[in-house]
């Protein structure tokens, strides 16, 4: 059965909700502590949100040192399939797997409220069994998750077709509306809303489904390719 | 060695948004402060640290800016080096 790896830093709250809706959807996940420096032969990561190592000093700045993060970064580079939600992202970042930085919201107000989120392309770990376009309601939960990024990387992000996933109306002063980017190998992704609440209507909405089958695709075909690498 | 404190003045990059320093910018005129404006929130982060000179101990704590404790995307930062009276070894 596919696995997915669900870190917990100190002060991650959401792994759980991960784990769950992994295992709703006919997949089994582990977490993974931040202090061992490995993934544990998972088929994908998911760096879940909450507040790693309390985020002193930045979100996401003391975590990107937990050895997991080394672990992770070597999976990423070998083309494992890895998304960063919420917290995730912001550690995602800080540790150089995406580019840019998440900032307070521009209206400085915490956000908790569900949202629509657009899928601007498919060609991601995250958003491969959708289709460009289809509007998703996602919700958010946070307080820093106004991305932004220098000029020159926000025009690679577009001509690159980097730009994952955007606000439709936009909630927190986000740079060109942007929700969730990939890097260039298009296997790790970071999004600021979390598909994870979003897994049942019991939950409001099962529009994240589509999200996480995606990566649950793309972590049976990661473990697929790395079986028939051993064979 | 020689023990130098150090200052770290950690501000927004000009572009970046600063709403903390907008919001008490927008406050401070409620309270009669007509004539405030560019006001900017930051951090201050104070470290002592063992260098042979001050050059030093400058470039090692601007290498420790770069790595931890800002954010070259979004973060700018200047660092002050006093050295600490009677501390020579």
């Amino acid at each position: 059965m596919t696995t997915v790896g669900v870190v917990q830093f100190p002060g991650t709250n959401c792994e759980l909700d991960v784990q769950r809706a992994v295992e709703h959807l006919g997949s089994s996940a582990e977490l993974l502590w931040h202090a061992d420096a490995s993934v544990q032969g998972v088929d994908a990561v998911v760096v879940p949100g909450g507040f790693a190592h309390g985020d002193y000093l930045r979100t996401g700045a003391i975590a990107r040192f937990s050895p997991v993060m080394d672990a992770v970064a070597v999976f990423a580079a070998a083309g494992g399939p890895v998304v960063g939600i919420c917290n995730g992202f912001q550690v995602l970042t800080e540790a150089g797997l995406l580019p840019g930085a998440l900032q307070k919201n521009a209206r400085l107000k915490f956000i908790c409220d569900s949202v629509e989120i657009r899928v601007e392309t498919t060609d991601s770990v995250l958003t491969n069994l959708c289709a460009a376009g289809d509007v998703l309601r996602i919700p958010i939960n946070h307080f820093e998750g106004n991305y932004v990024c220098d000029r020159p990387t926000l025009d690679r992000l577009r001509a690159d077709g980097r730009i994952v996933l955007r606000y439709v109306s936009n909630p927190n002063g986000s740079l060109d509306d942007i929700a969730g980017i990939c890097n260039e190998g298009r296997n790790v992704v970071g999004l600021m809303p979390h598909p994870e609440r979003a897994s049942d209507d019991l939950l409001g909405s099962a529009d994240g489904v589509a999200l996480l089958d995606s990566f649950l695709g793309a972590a049976a075909a990661n473990s697929a390719s790395r079986g028939a690498v051993a064979r | 060695m020689t023990k130098f404190a150090a200052r770290v003045e950690i501000t927004h990059l000009d572009g970046i948004a600063d709403p903390q320093g907008a919001t008490i910018e927008r406050a401070l005129p409620v309270l009669g402060y007509a004539n405030v404006s560019q006001v900017h929130v930051g951090k201050s982060i104070r470290l002592v640290i063992d260098a042979t000179d001050a050059g030093a101990a400058r470039v090692e704590v601007l290498e420790m800016c770069d790595r931890l404790l800002a954010n070259p995307v979004i973060e700018a930062y200047e660092v002050e080096i006093t050295e600490l009276s009677g501390s020579s070894a």
